[in-house]
């Protein structure tokens, strides 16, 4: 088969995959050793592709044979998929070749099961081998890894790889159990759980061998199961203490060629998996938790029309206005509308003088949206602003493709 | 009036000085035109700077001002130089703080222009693409590249870092660069056409965007976005754009419509592990069953079942409360900071612990998430006693000459509720099965003893309690 024939089917086999990030990790440049690479720490997006995605590492599987027979993947062993499989000098070119053409900023590998997890994980682990010893790479790599592949090959892999992951796949045990029979949520846990001590252990001791530097992440995929927004959110609330991963990616399920029959036939709307994104950004940076971003009295499903934040605050109107030249900075960030950076500056703005409507203009926040929530010397919303109203609002207010915020990279 | 002529109108030293010159001559932003590039009749008086006058005291501007400045100055709009110029006029003349006031116009517009060079310059890191030409000496990667601002001597050093092993250079309309491995030298401006206009690999490059693309998420805006459309004719995988959004939905439609079909070719499952074995009596058989217990809800928030670690015929068998984060993650007892006390201890005590079987109370670790950390929380009664079974067969298989319990739950666990630690400790006491036993404090309540002379008696107390086990050891 030729090498383009094979990259076309791994490069198709291996896009199910959402994560895409390049950032974090050790510093490092290629002055020092002369071959090519650097890793600066905040990752770059070199293409887009139309369906909205970055395209920053050359994303492909060593092979998609699999004995595997995941009913949402692709390569399941029962799917009709062509197959193929590169070498290990395949990749480890075609890597090289990307890089210096800056095309990419370095290499996102995963792999079908074949034979048994420690001959692939081997596989896997040979590459990122090659690039950084033979051929002085110095730049991101990234290792799917394979829960059950013995501690020494993940202690290898931890050693040459920036990040590492491994897939929880289903936000439950029993969404996991009926889509994906051979996986087990318990393995993939004790797994992730070894990472993060791995990861803590080479961090704490300098003299201790590198390790994972930019972390683990994981994904989830979304309306493959009954599973609600609540038990997404809830199973990322876990993931992220537990394990301290950096990332929780969550993956619309997306109809596949030659689909099995345990899916369903439409994909959810992918504004689902987009409200999802804003909530984990609300989780981890904004101070909300589950229990106000999807209540157990509702659906456990978040609303498809306005965006979390949004939503909380209609279920909450008793608590706006909130004083701008008052409110605490918990309470900015709960303002619709308020991102981060526009909180920082307004803290900032305060300590010299009061602030006032037109600072918000000038500031350009979405005035339409924040306006009937904030009150500052010259302005208080009128009397109560109906919620449909705002409803409409937001909805018009967003491009027709919502997309996600990157404020802190990916 | 007075009208500045600016050499390079991108170099903040430049610039820098001829505004000092200004402020110390006291002249009004508005008093005050400026310009680049070398304009015939005005040169002679004002093209060098004040540099013989004394210096006014003009007080010091924040650095902040500068690298935001020195950023503005790349940007190409004309007005950037009287703008940073009117703010630094302001900031020495009574709004010191005047940089805080992000609503401010000044300020903003200064934010702005910083932003769209800041954006420019990634955008040049990420849609550079080289295309190599091989020649003798070995291989050349040359780019065309067309920035908004004069971001190329700002991008340069990236590059440098990033291809230090390759000889490569940059051209665009403005100025070129070059890099030989050894030292990064700048040029003059170019032409698209000086580029090469093509490379062999770049084939590969398009099936993999072609391939990675999912017809079936099509986000044309979300990708314009962050790939605007006007750095699409240097970016060899553009061409493909069209096609693929054209395509999109017939190729969807086409996967929904689809049946599910019937696998042709045969992959083999995977060998089953080997297949879970009743408890035949090993304590081994126990720890994996115990994997699987779901007798309280501890299970589903924690990774796995902390069993019960050491000799299967120790003599001296050590139970603990329940276990914590590292031990959750590690999936052993006593690894965590009270398990390294622990060891220490053990080890004061002259007591090896690979000789001990050493368990909890209760098996599974329970928390509180708080963002990236978990808080320990206490079993109850219910999770407890869900777990006692196993620590009954712990016992039962191991059959240890003596226990010593670490804490509260564990000795009442082992004695009954009606024991009491602080009273109790360090008594050996016989058990129905003729077991001896005793309970000590457990070691994760030295950790958290705030004054340091308490916790080092403490400590001692402990090692005492422990080297109690010595005379069963052996």
């Amino acid at each position: 088969m030729k090498l383009s024939d094979k990259l076309a089917i791994l490069a198709d086999a291996a896009k199910y995959d959402a994560s895409c990030s390049s950032s974090g990790g050790q510093k490092r440049d290629s002055l020092k050793t002369g071959g090519i690479g650097s890793n600066e720490g905040m990752g770059i997006c070199h293409a887009y592709a139309p369906d909205g995605r970055c395209i920053s590492l050359l994303k492909i599987l060593l092979t998609n044979f699999c004995i595997y027979d995941c009913a949402y993947c692709i390569n399941r062993r029962t799917s009709n998929v062509q197959r193929a499989r590169f070498t290990v000098a395949e990749v480890v070119q075609l890597t090289m070749d990307f890089y210096r053409r800056n095309y990419i900023e370095g290499l996102f590998l995963s792999s079908g099961i074949i034979q048994s997890s420690d001959y692939t994980m081997e596989m896997l682990v040979q590459v990122a081998r090659s690039l950084r010893v033979e051929h002085r790479f110095g730049g991101y790599i990234h290792l799917k890894t394979i829960p059950d592949a013995s501690p020494e090959l993940l202690a290898e892999a931890g050693r040459w790889a920036d990040r590492l992951s491994i897939n929880v796949e289903m936000p439950t045990e029993g969404g996991l159990k009926a889509l994906a029979p051979e996986k087990d949520l318990r393995d993939i846990r004790r797994a992730m759980g070894r990472l993060r001590l791995g990861i803590e252990e080479a961090k704490s001791d300098k003299k201790a061998p590198r390790f994972a530097p930019a972390g683990q992440s994981t994904q989830m995929i979304v309306g493959a199961d009954a599973s609600s927004d609540r038990d997404v959110l809830s199973s990322s609330t876990n993931l992220y203490a537990n394990y301290n991963l950096k990332r929780v990616y969550y993956s619309a399920f997306s109809p596949i060629p030659d689909a099995s029959k345990a899916l369903p036939l439409r994909p959810p709307p992918l504004v689902r998996e987009h409200r999802l994104y804003q909530a984990d950004w609300l989780m981890r940076f904004y101070g909300f938790n589950v229990e106000e971003i999807a209540p157990a009295n509702d659906s456990g499903m978040l609303d498809l029309d306005v965006d979390p934040k949004m939503a909380w605050a209609l279920r909450h109107r008793g608590q706006f206005p909130v004083d701008l030249n008052h409110a605490p900075k918990e309470m900015l960030l709960r303002v619709p509308g308020l991102g981060v950076r526009t909180v920082q500056r307004l803290i900032g703005m305060r300590a010299h003088r009061k602030l006032r409507y037109t600072d918000l203009v000038k500031l350009r926040v979405p005035m339409r949206k924040v306006a009937p929530f904030v009150a500052t010397i010259d302005h208080r919303p009128r009397g109560d602003s109906e919620s449909s109203a705002l409803r409409h609002l937001d909805a018009s207010l967003h491009d027709p493709v919502p997309r996600q915020a990157d404020l802190f990279g990916h | 009036m007075r009208v500045v002529v600016l050499h390079d109108g991108n170099d903040l030293a430049e610039w820098r000085t001829h505004a000092r010159a200004l402020l110390a001559d006291g002249l009004l932003p508005s008093d005050v035109q400026w310009q680049v590039g070398e304009i015939a009749g005005l040169l002679p008086a004002d093209a060098s700077p004040a540099d013989d006058k004394p210096a006014v005291k003009t007080g010091t501007v924040p650095r902040e001002f500068l690298s935001l400045a020195d950023t503005v100055l790349a940007h190409a709009d004309a007005r950037r130089h009287a703008v940073l110029y009117r703010l630094l006029w302001r900031m020495t003349h009574g709004e010191r703080h005047v940089l805080g006031i992000a609503s401010d116009d000044d300020v903003a517009w200064c934010e702005q222009a910083a932003k769209a060079v800041r954006r420019d310059m990634h955008k040049m890191k990420a849609f550079v693409r080289f295309r190599e030409v091989k020649q003798l000496e070995g291989s050349v990667f040359i780019a065309w590249f067309e920035p908004s601002h004069a971001i190329l001597s700002r991008v340069a050093p990236f590059f440098v870092r990033r291809f230090a092993g390759m000889h490569w250079s940059i051209l665009t309309p403005a100025r070129s660069v070059h890099w030989d491995g050894q030292t990064l030298t700048f040029g003059a401006g170019a032409q698209k056409g000086d580029a090469p206009n093509e490379d062999a690999l770049e084939a590969l490059w398009l099936t993999y965007f072609a391939n990675v693309f999912n017809p079936a998420r099509l986000k044309v805006q979300a990708m314009k976005n962050e790939m605007p459309v006007r750095y699409w004719k240097n970016l060899p995988e553009a061409v493909l754009i069209p096609g693929l959004i054209r395509d999109a939905t017939a190729r969807m439609d086409a996967m929904v419509q689809s049946a599910p079909t019937t696998p042709k070719k045969h992959i083999p499952a995977p060998v089953e592990r080997i297949a879970m074995s009743l408890p035949d009596g090993s304590i081994d058989a126990l720890r994996r069953q115990a994997q699987q217990c779901r007798a309280c809800p501890l299970w589903e928030p924690a990774t796995q079942t902390v069993f019960g670690e050491g000799r299967d015929d120790a003599r001296v068998m050590v139970i603990g409360e329940q276990p914590g984060d590292q031990e959750d993650l590690a999936g052993r007892p006593f690894v965590g900071p009270a398990g390294q006390l622990f060891d220490r201890a053990l080890a004061q005590a002259g007591i090896a612990r690979d000789a001990l079987y050493i368990t909890n109370t209760v098996k599974h670790f329970k928390f509180e998430p708080r963002g990236k950390r978990r808080l320990h929380a206490r079993a109850n009664a219910q999770e407890q006693a869900a777990c006692r079974p196993w620590l009954l067969a712990e016992i039962e298989r191991v059959a240890p000459k003596a226990i010593v319990c670490l804490g509260a739950m564990a000795a009442q666990a082992i004695f009954g509720r009606s024991f009491r630690l602080l009273e109790q400790r360090g008594q050996w006491i016989d058990l129905d099965d003729g077991t001896r036993a005793f309970a000590t404090v457990h070691p994760s309540y030295l950790l958290r003893l705030p004054d340091e002379r308490a916790r080092h008696e403490a400590t001692a107390h402990f090692v005492r309690d422990l080297s109690m086990l010595c005379e069963v050891m052996t």
